[in-house]
C-alpha cells in the first residue's frame, strides 16, 4: 500500500454537491472540535503538526497563521485555487470531489485568527470548480456554518468566490491580492508582507487549497498524531498529480517520504509502451528536470529545497525518450514569456532572450559563449526577479544544465 | 539605531531605513533606474540589487529595509554581473539610436550603461518598432524608447489623478499608453508634461519647436519678441550646470538677445496686469453677487482639467487670460501700434516652464484677430537651454542685461506667480489695499506659501472675513472642484496650479525636478520678490501708464476684448 | 447595453468586482469581447478610469477587446499535453478550421487559441470550447466535436 488517503479519502464516495453527504462522512467534525478549543490552541496544534504549505514553496503553515492572529481589525483569509502550474490538477480535484473540506479548513482558520472575510480565488479555466464551490458555500451558509455568529460562537465569517481571468502569475501571493482588488496581477514590492498588508492593505493570509483541506484532519487527529505521518521535515500526505507518458496518469495520495520511482512505477504502472524515461519534471513548468537515475529521491520538502522552486506542488511529469530536452525547455520558457506580468525588467526582458538562446541550441547554431550566456542569464533572472515567477521559472534550465549538460554540449557548434 | 555593514564599512541608521537610503547617507553609490525621489518605490528595474550575506537571492536596495547585523555588498561580482545583465536586457528592447534622441547625454539609461561599462550587448535586439504618438501639439510619445519604469504612470495617476497612462498588455508586450492604446489627443490629457519631466529616457518628450523660432529670428521681415515667464529665471541655470535655485534673470535676457531676438520682455509685466484684471473681477463678483468662489485661470493645465472633467464649474473660473496670452494679445495690438508695426509682422515667442502653454497658445480663443495666434511659438525652459547650447553661449559668465521697455517695470507680486500660492498672495496684496483702502503693512502671506498640497488663509476685506485657498497638483484641484461642484466650498477665491509646486515645478522645467529642487526654486522666487523695489501690482507705474494710455481701466471694454476669454466643456 | 446594466446592477460599485463583471459580461456576449463602449460604461459605473479598465482587460488572457468566434477553442500545449501528442490535436484543428493560433474563422464560428494548462493533465491532451473542457482527445475525436458544433449552428 503506497497510497495513504487522507485528503482524498472521500473522493468518489460522497456527492460533492451534497453537504449532508459530506457531513455523514465525518465532514465538519474538525470544525465542531475546533470551535470547542481556544483559538490559540488551534494554532498550537497546527504548529505541532509541522504542516508545510502545499502551494509549492513549503513554508511552515502555522507561522503565517500565527502572524495573522496577532493582527487586529478586519482581516482576510484567502484560499489560493489559482492552480495554473502545468502538470497540476490536485486543487481542482479537491474542489470537484470534496469542496467542503476546503470550506471547513477556512472556517477553522477564521475562528483561530479572528478573520471575518474569506475569498476563494479560482482560476477562470476551472468553471466546474467555480460552480461547485459557489454551491457549497451556499449550502454551508444555509447550515449556519458560514455567516454571522457562527454556531453561537459570536464570530462572523463570509466566503466569496472570485474568478481568475487567465493569468498564471496570479498564483503568486501579491499578484493574487492585486487581482482580487480588480487590478492586473502584478506583484508588489515586499515588505510589507500579506499578513501585514494584503487585500486593501488589510492583513491577509493566503493558503493553498490542499493546505486548507488538511486542517480539519489535523484538528481531528491532533497535531502530534498528524506529524507521525510522512517524514521528519515533511509531515502528512501529499497529493501527487502524475502525468505525462505513464500508463496510469492520475491523482494519488502518498505519505511524504515515498520515492518518486514508486509513484511512477507502482502507482502509474510505468512508462507507456515500455519506453525509457528521458526525464521527469517535478512540480510543473517552474520545477526541476531530473534524469531517471534520480528517481529514488523521496518526496520531501527538504529534498526539494535544493531546487529553490515550486517542486513541492507534487506534480510529476514523466517524459519518455522520444522527446528532446530542448522541446520541453522551449515549451516551459515560452510559457513564462507569456505569463510574465511584465513589471520587473529581468523577467520581462529575460525570458524572451532565454527563448532566443534556446532556439540557437535547437538550430545547432549555439556556441560555447551562448551556453555561458544562457547559464548567466538564467541565474540573473532567478536572483533578481521581483516575484516567485521569475525566481522559479529558471529551475528547469538550471537543473538541466546540471543533469543534462551533455545534451547542451551535443548542440553546441565548435 | 540599526547597525550593519555595507562594503565592510560600519553603518548606523534609523530603523526602517532602506539599504539605498542608508548607503546614500554614507556616500556609497548604488545605481538606480526606476527609482525617483518623491515617487513610489517601484523596485521594477532591479538595477539597484545588492548582495546580503547568507542570502542566495539578490535584493533591491530601494525596497529592502536594513536590519541589525546585515552584511551587505553593493559591488560584488555577482551584483555587478546582475546589474550589467539587466541593463543589457533593457537595451535589447530599447531604441538605442542615442544620437537621434533628444535625451542624448541627458538620459538615465545611457549614463547607467556608460557607468556599468557596457560597450557591447550580449543580447540581440528584440525591439518591435511601433509608431509614434505625435498627433497633439505638445508631447511626443515614442514607445520604442520606453523602458517601462512606470514613473509616468505614477505621476499621471497618483500626483495628477488623471490616469491617462497605464500599462496595457503583459509580459514582453506591455506598453505604457492611454486607454485602448490610443493617442494622447484622444484622451483627457491636459498636457501638463509631468510624465515627460520624470521619464528617464526619451519616451515622452515635448515637441521641439526651436526650428520655427530660428526661422523667425533669421527672417528679416519679422520683428521677433520674446517673453520670459517668472519661473524660468530660477530654473534655467540648472540646465547650464548651475545650482538649483540660482537666479539668472539678467543672464536669460542677455542670452535671448544674443540669440537674436529683437526685444526681450518679461511675462511678469502681464502677471501684474493679470492681478489688476483678476483682482477687479473678484471685487466685482463679491460686491455684485457674482459666481463665487472665483478660481484662478493662469494655468492652462488646470483650465483643460476643468473643461474636461468639471464643465459644471466653468462659471467659477476667472475670465482673465493667462499672463502669457495677455502678453501675446498686447504685443499684437498695443505694442504693434506703438512700434508702428503690422501685427502679422510681429512674431511672439514665449519661454515657459510649461508644456501645456504650447496647447494654450494654439487655442482658437487666443487669437485677437480670430486668425493668427497671439503667441506664435512656446518654448519650454529645456528648449531654450538647447538653443543657448547650440549657440555656444557661456551662460555662467554672460553679462546680465535688463528687460526691454515699454514693459520694463515689474513687481515682486508678479515674480511670485511662479510658485504655488504666488498668484493668491499677489492678488491679496492688491485686493486688500483696494477694498480696505489702507496700506498693507505685512506683505508676506506666509500661510499660502510652500509645498503643502492644499493651503488656506483668511483675510479681512471690507470688514468681512474671507477665506481663500491654494491648491496645486490636479489631485488637489479635484478636491477643490468637488467642493465647488457640491456647493460646499467655504472659500471666496481659490488659486489652482496644475503642477506640483506651481510653475517652478512645471512639465517644461529642467530634468531632475524633485521636492528638494522645487523648494530651492521657490526660495529663489521669494528672494526675487523681497529684493524688488515695488512688490504690489497696482503700484507698477508701467501698468498704470498702460491703462492710462490704452486700456482705460481694469475690466474695461477694451481690456475685456484683449485680456479676457471664455471656456467650454470639451471631451479631450 | 441593457444586458450590461443588468449585470452591473448585481455588483457593488467597487473596483474589486471589475474582473467578475468583465468575465460575466463577456461570457454572455455572442462574440466574447468587451467593446470600448462597454469599457466606458463599466468605467463610469465603478468609477475606475478607462485606462485602468483597459489595463485589466489587456492583462488577462481570458478577456478580450477584440471580437471572437461563437466558439473559442483553446488547446493546451503545455508539457503534459505536449508529450501526449497535443500537436496532432492542434494540427487537426488548423487543418479543418483553416485558421491559426489567435485567428477566427470567416463565418465567425470558431476562434482558435493555444492556451495555458487546463489542469486536465491526467486526461491529456485537453482542450476547452467556451466553458466546456474536452479530454483524452484524438484527432478523430476533435473532428467529431467540430462537426457537432457546426451542426449545432444549423
Amino acid at each position: 500500500m503506497i497510497q495513504m488517503k487522507l485528503i482524498s479519502k472521500r473522493f468518489g464516495s460522497i456527492n460533492p454537491l451534497s453537504i449532508d453527504s459530506y457531513m455523514n462522512a465525518d465532514g465538519y467534525k474538525g470544525l465542531e472540535k475546533a470551535l470547542k478549543m481556544h483559538p490559540n490552541k488551534i494554532i498550537d496544534e497546527l504548529e505541532k503538526s509541522r504542516i508545510r504549505g502545499r502551494g509549492g514553496a513549503g513554508f511552515p503553515a502555522h507561522t503565517k497563521v500565527r502572524a495573522l492572529s496577532k493582527q487586529s481589525g478586519d482581516k482576510y483569509i484567502v484560499c489560493n485555487a489559482d492552480e495554473g502550474e502545468p502538470g497540476n490538477f490536485k486543487d481542482r480535484s479537491i474542489m470537484e470531489n470534496d469542496p467542503h473540506a476546503i470550506i471547513e479548513g477556512m472556517i477553522i482558520l477564521a475562528y483561530a485568527t479572528g478573520a471575518s472575510k474569506g475569498i476563494i480565488y479560482i482560476r477562470g479555466e476551472y468553471q466546474n470548480a467555480i460552480m461547485i464551490m459557489k454551491a457549497s458555500i451556499k449550502a454551508a451558509e444555509e447550515k449556519g456554518l458560514i455567516g454571522e455568529n457562527i454556531q453561537n460562537k459570536s464570530f462572523d465569517f463570509k466566503i466569496e468566490v472570485r474568478s481568475g481571468a487567465g493569468s498564471y502569475v496570479c498564483g503568486e501571493e501579491f499578484s493574487l491580492i492585486e487581482s482580487i482588488e480588480g487590478k492586473p496581477g502584478r506583484s508588489r514590492t515586499k515588505p510589507p508582507y500579506p499578513t501585514e498588508k494584503g487585500i486593501h492593505n488589510l492583513p491577509t493570509l493566503i493558503n493553498n487549497v490542499e493546505t486548507f483541506a488538511n486542517f480539519s484532519h489535523i484538528i481531528l487527529m491532533g497535531g502530534d498524531e498528524f506529524a507521525k505521518i510522512g517524514t521528519k521535515s515533511s509531515t502528512g500526505t501529499k497529493l501527487i498529480s502524475l502525468s505525462g507518458n505513464v500508463k496510469n496518469k492520475g491523482l494519488y495520495e502518498v505519505p511524504f517520504g515515498t520515492s518518486i520511482r514508486d509513484v511512477i512505477f507502482k502507482l502509474g504502472k510505468g512508462v507507456k509502451n515500455n519506453r525509457k524515461i528521458k526525464m521527469v519534471q517535478l512540480g510543473g513548468a517552474a520545477g526541476p528536470i531530473i534524469p531517471e537515475y534520480m528517481l529514488d529521491m523521496s518526496i520531501d520538502f527538504d529534498r526539494f529545497e535544493n531546487f529553490d522552486s515550486k517542486t513541492g506542488t507534487g506534480a510529476i511529469i514523466v517524459i519518455d525518450d522520444r522527446f528532446d530536452l530542448f522541446d520541453i525547455l522551449l515549451i516551459n520558457m515560452k510559457f513564462f514569456v507569456n505569463q510574465s506580468c511584465g513589471k520587473c525588467a529581468p523577467c520581462r526582458e529575460g525570458h524572451v532572450q532565454i527563448v532566443n538562446l534556446l532556439n540557437k541550441f535547437i538550430n545547432h547554431r549555439a556556441t560555447e559563449k551562448d551556453l555561458m550566456s544562457l547559464e548567466n542569464l538564467a541565474n540573473v533572472i532567478q536572483q533578481t526577479s521581483l516575484c516567485g515567477l521569475g525566481q522559479s521559472s529558471m529551475t528547469s534550465i538550471i537543473s538541466s544544465l546540471r543533469y543534462f549538460r551533455d545534451d547542451y554540449f551535443s548542440k553546441v557548434r565548435y | 539605531m540599526i547597525n550593519f555593514k555595507i562594503n565592510n564599512i560600519d553603518i548606523a541608521c534609523e530603523e526602517n531605513t532602506t539599504i539605498l537610503a542608508a548607503a546614500r547617507q554614507h556616500n556609497i553609490d548604488i545605481p538606480t533606474l526606476c527609482n525617483y525621489p518623491d515617487l513610489e518605490i517601484k523596485s521594477e528595474c532591479r538595477v539597484c540589487v545588492v548582495e546580503i550575506d547568507g542570502r542566495k537571492k539578490l535584493f533591491t536596495s530601494c525596497s529592502t529595509i536594513a536590519t541589525e547585523g546585515m552584511i551587505i555588498n553593493t559591488n560584488s561580482p555577482k551584483v555587478l554581473n546582475a546589474r550589467k545583465t539587466i541593463i543589457e536586457l533593457i537595451l535589447a528592447n530599447h531604441d538605442a539610436s542615442c544620437t537621434a534622441c533628444p535625451k542624448n547625454l541627458n538620459c538615465e539609461l545611457q549614463s547607467l550603461a556608460n557607468k556599468l561599462g557596457i560597450d557591447d550587448n550580449r543580447f540581440p535586439t528584440v525591439l518591435e518598432v511601433k509608431p509614434l504618438d505625435n498627433k497633439n501639439p505638445v508631447l511626443i510619445r515614442n514607445i520604442n524608447r520606453c523602458i517601462k519604469c512606470g514613473r509616468c504612470i505614477d505621476v499621471c495617476k497618483n500626483v495628477q489623478s488623471m490616469s491617462v497612462l497605464d500599462v496595457m498588455g503583459r509580459s514582453k508586450d506591455i506598453e505604457i499608453t492611454p486607454a485602448y492604446g490610443k493617442f494622447l489627443s484622444d484622451e483627457y490629457c491636459v498636457y501638463c508634461g509631468q510624465c515627460a519631466s520624470v521619464c528617464p529616457v526619451g519616451a515622452i518628450i515635448e515637441k521641439d519647436d526651436t526650428d520655427p523660432v530660428w526661422e523667425a529670428i533669421n527672417n528679416p521681415h519679422l520683428h521677433v519678441v520674446v517673453q520670459v515667464a517668472p519661473a524660468v529665471r530660477v530654473s534655467l541655470g540648472e540646465e547650464m550646470g548651475m545650482e538649483a535655485g540660482s537666479i539668472v534673470t539678467g543672464k536669460v535676457v542677455a542670452a535671448l538677445k544674443y540669440l537674436g531676438f529683437d526685444a526681450v520682455y518679461d511675462t511678469d509685466f502681464t502677471a501684474d496686469l493679470t492681478i489688476l484684471e483678476e483682482g477687479t473681477e473678484l471685487i466685482t463678483r463679491v460686491t455684485t453677487g457674482g459666481t463665487l468662489p472665483m478660481m484662478t485661470s493662469c494655468c492652462p493645465g488646470w483650465i483643460s482639467f476643468a473643461e474636461q472633467r468639471y464643465p459644471e464649474i466653468l462659471d467659477h473660473l476667472s475670465t482673465c487670460k493667462s499672463p502669457q496670452q495677455m502678453f501675446g494679445a498686447l504685443a499684437k495690438s498695443y505694442y504693434a501700434e506703438k512700434m508702428e508695426l503690422k501685427p502679422k509682422d510681429i512674431f511672439v515667442v514665449s519661454i515657459m516652464p510649461c508644456t501645456a502653454k504650447k496647447y494654450e497658445s494654439q487655442r482658437v480663443e487666443m487669437r485677437i484677430d480670430n486668425v493668427n495666434p497671439d503667441v506664435d511659438v512656446v518654448l519650454t525652459t529645456r528648449e531654450l537651454s538647447k538653443m543657448i547650447k547650440q549657440m555656444g553661449i557661456n551662460f555662467e559668465s554672460i553679462e546680465e542685461v535688463p528687460f526691454d521697455k515699454p514693459f520694463g517695470i515689474t513687481t515682486g507680486a508678479a515674480a511670485i506667480f511662479g510658485a504655488t500660492g504666488g498668484v493668491m498672495e499677489a492678488a491679496l496684496r492688491t485686493v486688500y489695499e483696494i477694498v480696505n483702502k489702507e496700506e498693507l503693512t505685512n506683505l508676506d502671506f506666509k500661510s499660502v506659501r510652500g509645498l503643502e498640497g492644499l493651503k488656506e488663509a483668511e483675510v479681512e476685506l471690507g470688514g468681512q472675513k474671507v477665506k481663500v485657498a491654494v491648491a496645486h497638483t490636479l489631485e488637489n484641484a479635484k478636491l477643490m472642484c468637488e467642493q465647488v461642484k457640491a456647493g460646499t466650498s467655504p472659500y471666496t477665491f481659490i488659486e489652482v496650479m496644475c503642477c506640483p509646486g506651481g510653475c517652478i515645478g512645471g512639465g517644461g522645467q529642467p530634468y531632475g525636478t524633485t521636492k528638494e529642487v522645487r523648494q530651492k526654486r521657490i526660495d529663489a522666487i521669494y528672494s526675487v520678490d523681497e529684493n524688488m523695489e515695488i512688490r504690489k501690482s497696482h503700484k507698477n507705474p508701467d501698468i498704470l501708464a498702460l491703462y492710462e494710455d490704452y486700456l482705460e481701466k481694469p475690466n474695461s471694454h477694451k481690456a475685456h476684448h484683449l485680456l479676457h476669454t471664455y471656456y467650454h466643456a470639451r471631451k479631450k | 447595453m441593457i444586458l450590461l446594466n443588468e449585470i452591473l446592477s448585481k455588483y457593488p460599485k467597487e473596483q474589486e468586482y471589475l474582473i467578475e463583471i468583465l468575465l460575466e459580461y463577456q461570457t454572455s456576449k455572442k462574440n466574447h469581447y468587451i467593446s470600448s463602449e462597454d469599457v466606458a460604461s463599466i468605467s463610469k459605473y465603478l468609477g475606475v478610469p478607462e485606462s485602468q479598465v483597459c489595463s485589466v482587460i489587456s492583462f488577462y488572457s481570458l478577456l478580450s477587446m477584440k471580437p471572437k468566434g461563437k466558439y473559442v477553442i483553446q488547446v493546451c500545449h503545455d508539457v503534459p499535453c505536449f508529450v501526449n501528442d497535443s500537436t496532432s490535436i492542434y494540427d487537426k484543428l488548423v487543418e479543418i478550421l483553416e485558421i491559426n493560433d489567435g485567428e477566427t474563422t470567416k463565418d465567425n464560428l470558431f476562434t482558435l487559441e493555444i492556451t495555458e494548462c487546463l489542469g486536465r493533465c491526467n486526461e491529456a491532451p485537453a482542450m476547452r470550447v467556451n466553458n466546456l473542457v474536452y479530454v483524452s482527445l484524438t484527432p478523430a475525436k476533435v473532428e467529431k466535436i467540430i462537426n457537432d458544433l457546426r451542426g449545432e449552428k444549423k
